[in-house]
């Protein structure tokens, strides 16, 4: 099992996704730089982490689905590789059209930065099999920009799809339908808001997102 | 040719941005104040053969990368000067 964490200028959850992964599912990890032209040969799984890619320039992830490794990613999910975007990783999605919607500045102004109760929303995907019949969740968010915004007909669709994978139990956000996470039509890629990448051991307050990763590994 | 592009959130998208600027300028006493928004301005020089071909250009960067159309409504003008 391999996966991939990539390094954009400004990322600050790349060393937290690969401890996370190697720590909850054995994984070897390889960091790649986001100017970098291939993935590691065999890749099951590549995260887009967490931070502030660009320091946000023009909007959250926009430059960063620009960057040169954003084509081999996008080959990859299109060859059924897992694609993991989080928090930032979901803005950068978003803007490279990898998943639906946008991010929008929180509704409440503020940086959010709490645990947080999600309803594991659909138990059938490769990053929520693991969950088996738990429908609960703790992680913590950490984001300013997290309102997830699409427009009805969208949001309707990802619903009738069974596509909203996590929902804010208490939206910390404004996101609409109190949108956490999605996949894309496919269902290998993946965007969270909230990090599984900071609850994968009780030490940090929840192991939960261990959960995410040991299911999509299983599923590789 | 100069161009600048000036990119706001859509009408229908909440601009929090706008909506905490415009409190703050009720609170200064201009309670006039409506529909307040937040947006940004891109401007640069571009080389182009004319005017039309700066448009289009123009456009296709908008909606490539300027704006996210998801979200945003971008107005480009363009000054030959």
């Amino acid at each position: 099992m391999k996966a991939a964490v990539v390094v954009f200028p400004g990322s600050n959850c790349d060393r937290d996704c690969a401890v996370a992964i190697e720590r909850s599912t054995g994984a070897r990890v390889e960091m790649v730089w986001h100017q970098e032209t291939a993935l590691p040969a065999d890749v099951d799984l590549v995260v887009l982490p967490g931070g502030f890619s660009y320091g946000d320039y023009l909007r959250a992830g926009a430059m960063a689905a620009l960057s040169p490794v954003m084509a081999e990613v996008r080959a990859a999910a299109t060859r059924g590789v897992a694609v993991a975007g989080v928090c930032n990783g979901f803005q950068i999605l978003c803007e490279a059209g990898m998943l639906p919607g946008a991010l929008l500045r929180n509704a409440g102004l503020k940086y959010v930065c709490k645990p947080v109760d999600l309803e594991v929303s659909n138990l059938q995907t490769r990053f929520t099999a693991a969950f088996k019949d738990r429908r609960r969740a703790t992680m913590t968010v950490g984001n300013g920009e997290g309102n997830y915004f699409a427009d009805e007909e969208t949001l309707d669709r990802l619903e009738g799809e069974g596509r909203v994978v996590f929902r804010y139990a208490d939206n910390p956000n404004g996101s609409a339908r109190d949108i956490a996470g999605i996949v894309d039509g496919a269902g290998n890629v993946l965007g969270i808001m909230p990090h599984p990448d900071r609850a994968f051991e009780e030490d940090l307050g929840s192991a939960d997102g261990a959960l995410v990763f040991q299911s999509v590994m299983a599923s590789a | 040719m100069k161009a600048t592009v000036q990119v706001f959130l859509k009408s229908g998208v909440l601009d929090v941005q706008g909506k905490a600027v415009e409190a703050a300028l009720h609170g200064l006493g201009w309670t006039g104040v409506s529909h307040t928004r937040v947006g940004r301005i891109i401007a640069f020089d571009l080389a182009a053969a004319d005017r039309a071909a700066a448009e289009a250009e123009v456009k296709a960067m908008c909606e490539r990368l300027l704006a996210n159309p998801v979200i945003e409504s971008w107005r480009a003008e363009i000054d030959e000067a």
